[in-house]
């Protein structure tokens, strides 16, 4: 049997190695998605005071520390029994929606964005981030790097650091903000929404007047019937900061709707033996293989999975752009993987809207923005939504709060199934008798691509390109052929 | 000059990630529009973040045929360590950037534990884990299709210097991007210390504190949730464990400015290679008390994880290096770190 290595996918949160199987008709038998680095932080963690999980779990991810952050604090809310008080809540959600923002503007400008900005077909070279300034105008550069140090000067104004923030502990944070930070954060806040207005409009015009980019959004191989996943508010509109878990399934319905704090019950972890990384399901669905469909409890934990579990957003302005996107793509639930690109602006917009709604709320200056704990420490579950998936910290503790058991299930780990098969799918699609092309291997990068996989690093790569190689093998292991995305 | 430098008249730059978090190459990013100005001054020819990441294509290029390469991350698996190797061989300056690199991190937290601990913990007792079969990954697994294989997780994690020789090391978790610049200055200008020097601040965190400081003297040590310190007062004098007082400066006391004790991450200060020790030496100097029994009853009530808090972020740089050593280990023995530097093969 021949196979097709493709390796190294570069990677943020370890890298990624990707084996294709062709059997001896030269079509794809398999596809297996490699994650090879562990750093076992659930171990660690255990002995640690509680109170050191939001620095120490932050150090998972320097992509989205803020997201571990912000986990790791409600956990311990709920370790130290205790209700923040509503400031604190405010502050914190105001923080994270910042980090949304600016997360969502890198992975669309420099990584997900050029695909269809630029082309799909266009040469390699001029898929990235300069690729985009081409095309548009000199202004879009200033525009993102604006945005993206605008964040960064916020995030660091209020947390601490702009990598790795020092701010959370159970009952708040450490800090408040003055009046004149907040006249800072709101000014910031409203030139954000303005740039995600202009960069939906900018999706708008690129992409979605463009027919045949419309019809690699909409076609076969992006598309996978999975079960959704995303939080919601009490109206059942999207929520990153807080808010119950609502699965939907393949065609629509209401799987589950529970409180974070019941996640066992729903949602359990595979472990194979070719993987440092586990496998998330759907318990009450169960694990039948990397297959889609109702009767599969594969589930996706994307922007695009998000708005589909959820009834609508919690803005107006991304309220509009989510009816639209719905409108366009034939109704709920959209199952196109491509989609996920429009659905995370959508989800930009709504951070910027909601980072200006508590910039401008009379309590968020206030004093009050923690109180001390007073009951003996003991369990507690914390979630959110990082940009990359469901995001779920749960420790217990000794007595004197220090850490028993840590269980961590990372946004990008939920994805880990349906990326296999989103790779797996795309190559199906591309590879027959045993020809490959170099369209493969953009095809394959754009089928995870979607996904904004943390090991996929290209999130916040530079030129935004993601290097590529791909080995086709003898059975005895030799190369017959290789193909590489960056041909100089 | 190399042949290759000739040719594009700029000095050849690689970046690599090993067992890491990522957050070093953001810090790279944060330097904004200056990066323009990184990508003139040079050639670029390794950074799998943001550019062609072929291995095979530095396994090419000749001994030292890169200037400078900014290597991040610790060495947990026998990938990171070829990664270590290689770029050794074909870099004329190494430099370990960033806490993980230098001093193991966070992650080098994992040696107060051993390898089976770890798996047991990830692929066993986590509660939303369904192993019934009690898999646990492996180097080379057969599906029906062929073999497929994992890079070997090691016993114990490793700093870079303990693989492979180190020119210079970065310090930060991450190193804040006005601190890469100046390291990336430096090396422009040819200004660099000499060989094993860490490129920063000679001064601690607290001389960069803005906090007021009297006379320490403190009877009890409060965890950061039962108190709410003022925002004016040194933390240290309030009874935190504020670690200002080791670690090297360099970051701004970004942390102590938003009413969060530092917590260490730019390492030892200059001329001390173990930060425990001198924290703890520092911290008996500010205890109100002579009596050596109140003195560790104080220790042992504010500060219940020694280990975790005095090695945060140097446990594995330190001379305790990990808690027991396994007798299966091949881990940060001599041996092995003797056979990195010499470059055999593993």
């Amino acid at each position: 049997m021949k196979r097709i290595s493709i390796d190294p996918i570069t990677r943020l949160e370890g890298h990624g190695k990707i084996d294709i199987f062709l059997d001896d008709q030269g079509e794809v038998a398999n596809a297996y998605l490699q994650i090879p680095e562990l750093r076992g932080f659930e171990r660690f963690c255990m002995g640690r005071p509680a109170e050191e999980m939001p620095n120490l779990t932050a150090r998972i991810c320097g992509v989205c520390p803020e997201a571990h952050h912000i986990a790791a604090t409600k956990a311990l809310d709920a370790v130290f029994h205790v209700d923040p008080p509503p400031a604190a809540k405010k502050l914190r959600e105001m923080f994270y929606s910042i980090f949304f923002a600016t997360d969502h503007t890198t992975h669309f400008y420099a990584l997900g964005g050029p695909d269809f900005v630029v082309g799909p077909n266009a040469p390699a070279a001029e898929r990235n981030i300069l690729g985009v300034v081409a095309k548009v105008g000199m202004d879009i550069a200033g525009k993102v790097i604006k945005m993206r140090r605008d964040g960064h000067y916020l995030i660091k104004m209020i947390g601490g650091r702009p990598v790795h923030p020092n701010w959370g502990l159970p009952g708040g944070v450490s800090r408040g903000i003055t009046e004149e930070q907040r006249q800072e954060i709101e000014k910031l806040g409203r030139d954000a929404i303005e740039f995600a207005r202009f960069s939906l409009e900018l999706f708008g015009d690129v992409v979605l007047k463009n027919s045949e980019y419309v019809d690699l959004i909409t076609g076969d191989v992006y598309t996978h019937k999975t079960y959704n996943m995303g939080m919601v508010d009490e109206n059942n509109r999207v929520n990153f900061y807080d808010g119950k878990i609502r699965v939907t399934a393949p065609d629509g319905s209401e799987h589950a709707k529970y409180d974070p704090n019941d996640y066992r019950e729903y949602v359990a972890e595979r472990v194979e033996p070719w993987s440092y990384l586990k496998f998330p399901y759907l318990k009450k669905v169960g694990w039948k293989g990397f297959v889609d469909g109702q009767d599969s409890g594969v589930y996706k934990a994307t922007p695009l999975s998000r708005l589909n579990a959820a009834d609508g957003m919690a803005t107006p302005l991304a309220q509009e752009h989510y009816d639209k996107m719905y409108e366009t793509l034939g109704g709920k639930p959209v199952h196109h993987t491509l989609a996920t690109h429009w659905a995370r602006l959508i989800e930009l917009l709504y951070a910027t809207e909601r980072w200006v709604e508590l910039a401008t709320d009379p309590e968020i200056t206030s004093k009050e923005y923690r109180v001390l704990p007073t009951e003996t420490p003991t369990e507690g579950i914390g979630c959110v939504e990082a940009p990359r998936g469901t995001l779920t910290h749960h420790y217990t503790t000794d007595e004197r709060g220090l850490v028993t058991t840590a269980n961590l299930i990372v946004g990008t780990t939920n994805n880990n199934a349906p990326i296999s098969m989103s790779v797996k799918q795309a190559a199906q699609g591309l590879i027959h008798k045993g020809e490959v092309n170099q369209g493969l291997l953009n095809m394959v990068e754009m089928a995870f691509r979607a996904y904004d996989p943390c090991f996929g690093c290209a999130t916040h790569s530079l030129p935004g390109r993601m290097p590529l190689e791909v080995n086709l093998r003898a059975p005895d292991g030799s190369v017959i052929r290789q193909l590489s995305q960056y041909v100089d | 000059m190399t042949e290759s430098e000739k040719t594009s008249g700029k000095a050849k730059l690689a970046l690599y990630w090993a067992a890491s978090c990522g957050g070093c190459e953001i810090a790279v990013l944060g330097i904004h529009e200056k990066i323009l100005d990184v990508a003139k001054a040079f050639d670029i020819v390794f950074w799998p973040c943001a550019t062609d990441g072929k291995v095979h294509d530095v396994e090419k290029m000749p001994d030292g045929g890169i200037d400078v390469c900014l290597f991040n991350g610790g060495i947990r698996t026998s990938e990171n360590e070829y990664m270590a190797r290689l770029l050794r061989q074909k870099s004329k300056v190494l430099v370990a950037f960033g806490s993980c690199a230098s001093e193991g991190c966070i992650p080098g937290l994992a040696n107060l534990s051993t390898r089976d601990d770890v798996f047991n913990t990830v692929y066993r007792d986590t509660p939303s884990t369904e192993n019934p079969d009690g898999l646990r990954p492996q180097p080379e697994t057969k599906v029906p299709e062929g073999t497929l294989h994992l890079p070997v997780f090691y016993e114990t994690l490793r700093t870079l210097d303990q693989t492979v020789e180190v020119d210079y090391y970065l310090p930060g978790c991450p190193p804040e991007a006005e601190r890469i610049w100046d390291a990336l200055t430096a090396i422009l200008s040819g200004k660099l210390p000499p060989p094993g020097s860490v490129i920063g601040a000679t001064t601690t965190v607290c001389d960069e504190c803005p906090r007021k400081r009297t006379e320490k003297k403190i009877k009890k040590f409060h965890r950061t949730w039962e108190v709410i310190p003022d925002e004016e007062t040194c933390l240290l004098e309030q009874g935190i464990l504020c670690c200002g007082i080791a670690t090297r400066a360099g970051c701004g006391a970004l942390c102590p400015q938003v009413n969060s004790p530092c917590i260490g991450c730019y390492g030892p200060n200059e001329g001390t290679e173990e930060f425990g020790a001198q924290l703890m030496a520092a911290l008996a100097s500010v205890i109100d008390s002579d009596d050596p029994d109140e003195i560790e009853r104080i220790i042992a009530e504010g500060i219940p994880d020694p280990a975790g808090s005095f090695y945060r972020f140097s446990l594995a740089a330190s001379s305790l290096r990990r808690a027991k050593r396994p007798s299966n280990g091949n881990g940060a023995q001599p041996a092995a770190a003797q056979a990195a530097r010499t470059g055999e093969s593993h």
